[in-house]
């Protein structure tokens, strides 16, 4: 009888409502948040997933094309062929490259002490909060002889006469990623500083004692796998950052840039969408773009999982 | 080997004094050193370039071929700028207590809203936990241009439009926010949480009580982003009276005045990067104190 009781207990346990009604307080928590998450963010995404089989140009009422605007893109539209190369060029070099310098120079900062630590993370910080980085890269990158890289391959003669930058097909792409890696200390890089905080200092002496001999070592078995979550979060951001590039290249390249050499995936989604008011066009390249870089993110979360092993 | 490690220990003073520190030769810390110092020559040219155009007269802001240093300094442009202000049509006071209001409301609201959602999602078993958390961190990867068509809509459905609400509630919401809070709270020990339910303290008081105060760093590095993205929004897209624009948009105005502003436009840079830096020094020396408590966690 008790058995059978006992049972009862479990089966009821185990329903979805008694499973709901058990974690009221979390819903609750959890309210005020999800409740604008699904207005501002869920909704949107779902209207613009919905406009990507339309013709919507802004004035007019959306018309229903089917799979239209996919078809175009993948199969007339070579432009944007070319700048989902770029894209992918982009992300494949600057993503992992910059995820690293995020790791390494929030690590160096954090060798340092805490007074001088801030002051570095200031320093290093700068590109992403000052927010005039293309002044400065274009005058670094002016393509007369006073831009001051041209200035100093000509002293140190390199080259013979100035290289356009910019407007020279060649070179737009390489540029960019150097100014892309340039910028790269952002939103990575404070949330590494704030996750070496958080990393239990007892850890480090208990792994002395276990023979780690160097900071390298103490860096891969004690710091790495203990901000694991700071990794993924990074990871994460790396991503929508990467693939998402287009100010630097519209700020220094234009847009359209000297025969797209500068174009991306969202700068030709910005020249659909502000230029061309074709929306359902550029809703459609969001969504290829999301997909992309859905598949990536899953990639990537699984060779993270192997840090520290 | 534990022995050759506490050799090196407390050798170079200028790397954390106050700290034993294991593991650290000195060959890899003056290696390091190095490495900072070239690179930050390289991260500091915006910073040195806002300040040194802010202090230039004009004749420096024309000469070509540009300079980085400036060479006469003086506080001409700021004058400048207060002239400019001074004659604006709303009184520039109102611009800043919009600004106070839009961006204290945005991030206050955000930090909390955010920590309160990841909380559950970090330290609970419920039904939908997966399928609300894997929403949020792939809603970040949905490109932002394509959804504001569909956000102004919403906004005009719920009847926002030009009021400050039309930036403060969507700014609540960012994906960003709460997966870092999330993947901080994580790290917590559950014993930590245990002991205070057991003492029989509530959800929320083991919120306010235990979770924030442990995940100190995270939240208050949310601030910095959150506070820059606040800053930085003109909220011309939502707001039409001038009387509730921010300060970000009037002085992008002054700034777009052409030549005959460069100066006060030098001046506008200064302050539009100064503002969040004092507020990112603040928080960020914060998140570096914090370190020290190392007793907290099991």
């Amino acid at each position: 009888m008790a058995s059978k009781d006992a049972l009862e207990v479990a089966k009821k346990q185990g329903k979805l409502g008694y499973r709901i009604k058990r974690s009221k307080s979390c819903y609750v928590m959890m309210a005020p948040y999800f409740i604008l998450f699904f207005c501002f963010t869920v909704l949107p995404v779902l209207i613009s997933i919905a406009f990507s089989f339309t013709y919507f140009n802004m004035l007019e009422w959306p018309t229903f094309n089917g799979w239209n605007n996919y078809i175009k893109l993948f199969l007339e539209d070579d432009i944007f062929l070319v700048s989902l190369k770029n894209t992918l060029i982009f992300a494949v070099v600057t993503g992992p490259i910059s995820y690293m310098l995020c790791l390494l120079f929030a690590w160096i900062i954090n060798e340092f002490s805490p007074k001088v630590r801030t002051l570095l993370t200031l320093i290093f910080y700068a590109p992403s909060i000052c927010g005039n980085a293309y002044m400065v890269w274009s005058l670094i990158l002016s393509s007369d002889r006073y831009g001051y890289l041209n200035g100093i391959l000509i002293k140190l003669g390199v080259i013979n006469e100035q290289i356009l930058w910019m407007q020279d097909a060649d070179w737009i792409l390489p540029c960019l990623i150097v100014v892309q890696l340039w910028l790269s200390l952002g939103t990575g890089f404070l949330s590494f500083i704030a996750g070496l905080q958080t990393v239990d200092k007892s850890l480090y002496e208990a792994a002395a004692l276990d023979g780690v001999k160097n900071r390298w070592q103490e860096l891969w078995y004690v710091t790495l796998p203990s901000m694991k979550p700071q990794l993924m979060f990074g990871a994460v951001m790396q991503i929508t950052q990467s693939f998402a590039v287009a100010d630097i290249s519209i700020q220094l390249a234009g847009n359209p840039s000297v025969n797209y050499a500068g174009a991306t995936v969202v700068t030709h989604l910005l020249d659909y969408g502000s230029t061309r008011f074709d929306m359902g066009y550029a809703s459609a390249i969001a969504t290829v773009l999301f997909l992309l870089m859905v598949g990536t993110n899953k990639l990537v979360q699984k060779i993270l999982r192997r840090v520290g092993e | 080997m534990a022995t050759t490690a506490v050799k090196t220990k407390k050798k170079y003073r200028f790397f954390k004094p106050r700290q034993k520190k294991l593991n650290r030769s000195v060959a890899g810390n003056g290696l390091l050193f190095f490495i900072m110092a070239i690179c930050g020559v390289f991260m500091a040219l915006p910073l040195v370039m806002i300040v040194n155009n802010a202090l230039k007269p004009l004749d420096e802001i024309f000469q070509y071929p540009p300079k980085i240093f400036v060479k006469n300094p003086t506080f001409e442009n700021f004058s400048d700028l207060f002239t400019v202000m001074s004659d604006s049509w709303v009184p520039f006071s109102r611009y800043i207590l919009n600004t106070i209001i839009i961006t204290g409301a945005g991030t206050f609201l955000h930090v909390i809203f955010a920590s309160l959602a990841a909380y559950p999602l970090a330290k609970h078993e419920f039904p939908g936990k997966k399928t609300l958390f894997n929403m949020v961190v792939l809603s970040m990867m949905f490109s932002w241009t394509v959804t504001q068509i569909p956000n102004y809509m919403i906004i005009s459905w719920l009847g926002i439009n030009n009021n400050y609400l039309a930036l403060i509630l969507p700014a609540c919401q960012y994906g960003m926010g709460l997966y870092l809070m999330k993947q901080f709270m994580e790290q917590l020990p559950d014993s930590l949480m245990e002991s205070a339910r057991l003492d029989g303290a509530s959800e929320y008081s083991i919120f306010w009580k235990i979770v924030m105060p442990n995940v100190k760093p995270a939240w208050l590095t949310l601030a910095i982003f959150q506070f820059q993205q606040m800053w930085g929004n003109t909220g011309s897209m939502f707001l039409r009276d001038e009387q509730l624009k921010p300060l970000q948009f009037a002085l992008q105005q002054v700034a777009a005045g052409g030549t005959a502003r460069a100066g006060a436009s030098a001046a506008v840079t200064f302050i539009i990067a100064a503002v969040p830096i004092i507020f990112f020094l603040m928080c960020q020396s914060n998140v570096l104190e914090t370190m020290t408590t190392s007793g907290m966690k099991d």
